[in-house]
């Protein structure tokens, strides 16, 4: 296993919100994780599991893939936007939430008491407000390839700076020693910044995909027109 | 890194926290976690303490300190903005070998250090006590929907294909003189993520058709488990207790 390099930016330890804000936005997490669950279901029925399973690994492996932003500075992608667009905002915050579970358990890569912040932030926020411009950018994104990738970039960005943002609202509510103005500026700078690194990867990895296997993509997917049975002949 | 396989901070070993079921010891690292972050910044000496009740824990399952040590390193970048806390913070500043910091932002720096390296250490003493297996088993017997644990199963049976895959698509590119330093460089990464998603996908297409033909319709086997005594909690329990008490001390303190 690399270790991660450079900034592991929004993987919130431990100690930067206090107790009862942990414990509150676990319960959000929760709460989040059983909508989706149910509606996961409904999106992928008996394929749910092993879909999700390899989409989950895919996501962990991905989040190991370093990007330079900056020379001397990279960052890791969250890969929110990214599952959304391709397997739907449900199944995406599952996959992204169980990765997040398992590098708290087993990597110790974010604090166990900041699970619930960070579910919150990268999994429910984050898959959710990309997917969100996604679905507003469909007119888009279904007339031309160029016109998806551009609808990936967006969300991504979008998807990357409203998860920091998910971070300050935190901070605001249960951290310490920081101006507001202060957190949101090095957030917001910092995550504009990262959001161009993370737009580029989704978009580009969605134009691999959508060029390969259309039918894969899941914003997309209900523009194809399904195959009807015509004209039978009485 | 297949299910019940090591995972990279387990410690194989037979101790008694070893031996704990794993579903106790998820429960008793939350607590604990959130004991310490549940203490007043100001009140050092409980961290030590905590500290303290951690080596306690070390001692029974057997693990050498330097283990412990370079492992703990994962929370380096959280220390940078520890250290970069006193010079952004308002408030009343000090003078310090030439520079101004603030003092609200020293606290608050030293409590992101302090609770962030407790947790880290928690976290580590977890994994390095819990095979994988156990950690998804104990995962169900604390009521986290069974599919949830089914595709966590999944991912960690998948997980090592998946990252070697990409190690070797990475080792590919760089044999081929590929060493990005620029965001405009990004193509054939790029590129690698796309035939990486489609691989990873179509794998789950195969293993789905797989488990149709072995007979899967839709639900897993359940995972059992044997809950856990009343004694063994209340053993497994005792350091967490300890932490609280601890917390609770330094608001008598503070």
């Amino acid at each position: 296993m690399e270790p991660h390099t450079g900034l592991v930016a929004m993987h919130m330890s431990d100690g930067i919100v206090d107790a009862p804000t942990s414990v509150i936005f676990g319960f959000v997490a929760v709460l989040g994780l059983a909508v989706c669950v149910a509606r996961a279901r409904r999106d992928l029925d008996d394929r749910t599991a092993p879909m999700a399973g390899l989409v989950a690994a895919f996501v962990f492996a991905v989040q190991m893939l370093n990007f330079p932003i900056l020379p001397g500075v990279s960052g890791h992608l969250l890969g929110g936007a990214l599952c959304a667009i391709l397997v739907g905002p449900y199944v995406g915050a599952i996959c992204v939430s169980i990765v997040l579970l398992l590098q708290a358990l087993l990597f110790a890569d974010g604090g166990l008491s900041a699970l619930g912040t960070n579910i919150t932030n990268m999994a429910l926020l984050g898959t959710f407000v990309g997917y969100g411009v996604a679905v507003a950018m469909r007119r888009i994104a279904t007339r031309s390839r160029g016109g998806l990738v551009l609808t990936a970039f967006v969300a991504a960005w979008v998807n990357t700076v409203v998860a920091s943002l998910g971070f300050v609202l935190e901070y605001a509510i249960g951290g310490e020693g920081l101006a507001l103005g202060t957190v949101i500026g090095l957030m917001a700078g910092f995550h504009a910044l990262i959001g161009i690194g993370e737009g580029i990867i989704t978009a580009l990895t969605v134009g691999a995909v959508a060029s390969v296997r259309p039918d894969l993509v899941y914003l997309t997917r209900s523009a194809a027109p399904s195959l009807t049975i015509k004209g039978v002949s009485a | 890194m297949a299910a019940g396989h090591a995972h990279p901070l387990y410690r194989a070993g037979d101790s008694v926290v070893h031996r704990l079921p794993a579903h106790v010891k998820i429960v008793v690292a939350f607590l604990f976690v959130l004991a310490v972050v549940a203490t007043p910044r100001e009140a050092f000496a409980v961290f030590g303490l905590q500290f303290l009740l951690l080596v306690g824990v070390w001692i029974a399952a057997r693990i050498p300190p330097g283990w412990l040590a370079t492992r703990a390193l994962i929370e380096a970048p959280f220390v940078v903005l520890a250290v970069l806390l006193p010079f952004f913070a308002d408030g009343p500043r000090v003078e310090w070998w030439g520079m101004s910091l603030a003092v609200d932002g020293l606290l608050a720096g030293w409590n992101i250090l302090v609770k962030g390296t407790l947790g880290v250490l928690v976290s580590v003493t977890l994994a390095a006590t819990t095979p994988l297996r156990d950690l998804v088993s104990g995962l169900s017997r604390l009521r986290v929907p069974s599919m949830v644990c089914v595709i966590a199963t999944l991912m960690l049976r998948y997980l090592e294909v998946i990252v070697a895959e990409a190690r070797r698509m990475r080792l590919a590119r760089i044999s081929r003189g590929h060493d990005p330093r620029f965001a405009w460089q990004l193509g054939a990464t790029v590129r690698s993520v796309g035939a990486l998603f489609l691989r990873s996908y179509e794998r789950g297409e195969r293993v789905h058709l797989a488990m149709l033909s072995r007979g899967y319709t839709g639900t897993m086997p359940a995972f059992t488990t044997a809950p856990a005594s009343a004694a063994t909690w209340s053993v497994a329990l005792v350091p967490a207790i300890a932490a609280a008490l601890l917390a609770l001390s330094g608001y008598w303190v503070a």
